[in-house]
């Protein structure tokens, strides 16, 4: 059965894109057969952060007019054997989208095996967002520490729960999950950032998983390679912790406390 | 922040301040409807015209609001009756 699960956030710029990319990747990487579709059609961003812009000859839009076959668009992706890209049009607007275009194109995912759809929502709570989380049955709400993400998440919660197909149609509702990101655990500390309780305790909604603020985001993003990629590093492991959580296993949470940095941390380094 | 106000931490930290401005926020906005149904204007125009076959009142009598208590929501519909009217 195909699973569709939206990345949304109300908000613009709290790190959706970077969440499907990574998130997707790490879906492929456990051997699930996954499709990320960008729905922020006039601003495609996603075959950048995939890393498969030189690639992109038809897309979504394309597809949805019956100018290309869906199998003519989708791109396969260059880290994972079982991860395609459908990307947004550059030229279109929005109302390019139509919902019956965008079912028929999910249908056919499913007719052609996939385990997961991930569907990356442009900013905003207007037409690409809403056709980004109508067909959803999953919804990974993707909240930045800060007032004016959290309360977008919130109306979002709310369009989810009004104008989502499971809503509709009066289905079991979309699961919803929070995922912190751009987390400074120092900040936190220091009292100048609201803590992921605090968004939780706001949103009152169960937590995927807490990704910190790192510098390692914009060096993937500069190779258009998904953070999950990066060996090593805090954004990866938390990212990689986040798709076991989705697949229904325990992962304590990482990256969450701050430690300062002692004395002898700062004589014999390391970690 | 001074070094002072630091040592005795008179001033609230903004986090916390964010905290208590998100919450009131999200109050009011999920009890003004924004998450909840929207049915309210459509439950409270059927209401005007079932009343109105028994009573002659004024639409702007009758007030409906929901509010949200906790764990549960609580429908309130206030019906003004003129007074000839019993
Ligand atoms: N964990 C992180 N640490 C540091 N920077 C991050 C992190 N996550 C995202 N960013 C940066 O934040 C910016 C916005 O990220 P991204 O494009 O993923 O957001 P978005 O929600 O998709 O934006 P839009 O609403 O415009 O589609 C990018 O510059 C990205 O590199
Ligand atoms: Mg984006």
């Amino acid at each position: 059965m195909t699973r569709v699960v939206v990345v949304t956030s109300g908000k613009g710029g709290v790190g959706k894109t970077t969440t499907s990319a990574a998130f997707a990747s790490g879906l492929a990487l456990r051997g699930f057969k996954t499709a990320v579709i960008d729905f922020d059609v006039g601003l495609r961003n996603l075959d950048l952060i995939m890393g498969c812009e030189r690639r992109v000859v038809y897309d979504f839009v394309n597809v949805i007019n019956g100018e290309a076959k869906l199998n003519q668009a989708l791109i396969k992706d260059k880290h994972c054997e079982n991860l395609f890209v459908l990307p947004a049009s550059q030229t279109r607007d929005k109302d390019a989208l139509t919902e019956e275009g965008v079912e028929t194109v999910i249908r056919e995912l499913e007719h052609m095996g996939f385990d997961y759809i991930v569907c990356d929502s442009p900013a905003g709570i207007e037409r690409g967002a809403v056709m980004a989380l109508t067909f959803a049955d999953e919804a990974i709400v993707t909240t930045n520490p800060e007032v004016s993400s959290v309360r977008d998440s919130d109306r979002i919660l709310g369009i989810l729960q009004s104008k989502s197909k499971r809503a509709a149609e009066g289905r079991e509702p979309v699961k919803e999950h929070l995922l912190v990101t751009r987390y400074s655990p120092k900040r936190v500390e220091e009292g100048e950032m609201l803590s992921y309780k605090d968004v939780q305790e706001l949103l009152r909604v169960p937590l995927l998983g807490v990704i910190p603020e790192s510098e390692s985001v914009l060096h993937a993003s500069n190779q258009g390679t998904p953070a999950i990629h990066l060996k090593g590093t805090d954004v990866a492991e938390a990212y990689t912790d986040v798709v076991a959580r989705f697949l229904g296993e325990e992962r304590a949470l990482r990256f969450v406390a701050y430690e300062k940095p002692g004395l002898f941390k700062r004589l014999f380094g390391g970690n | 922040m001074s070094l002072l106000s630091r040592i005795f931490g008179e001033k609230k930290k903004t986090a916390a301040v964010a905290k208590e401005r998100l919450q009131l926020i999200i109050a009011r906005e999920h009890g003004s409807g924004t998450r909840g149904p929207d049915f309210l204007p459509a439950l409270q125009r059927e209401l005007i015209e079932v009343i109105s076959k028994y009573v002659s009142v004024n639409p702007e009598d009758i007030k409906v609001n929901l509010e949200k208590q906790d764990n549960y929501e609580v429908l309130e519909v206030n019906i003004v009756l003129p007074d000839q009217a019993r």
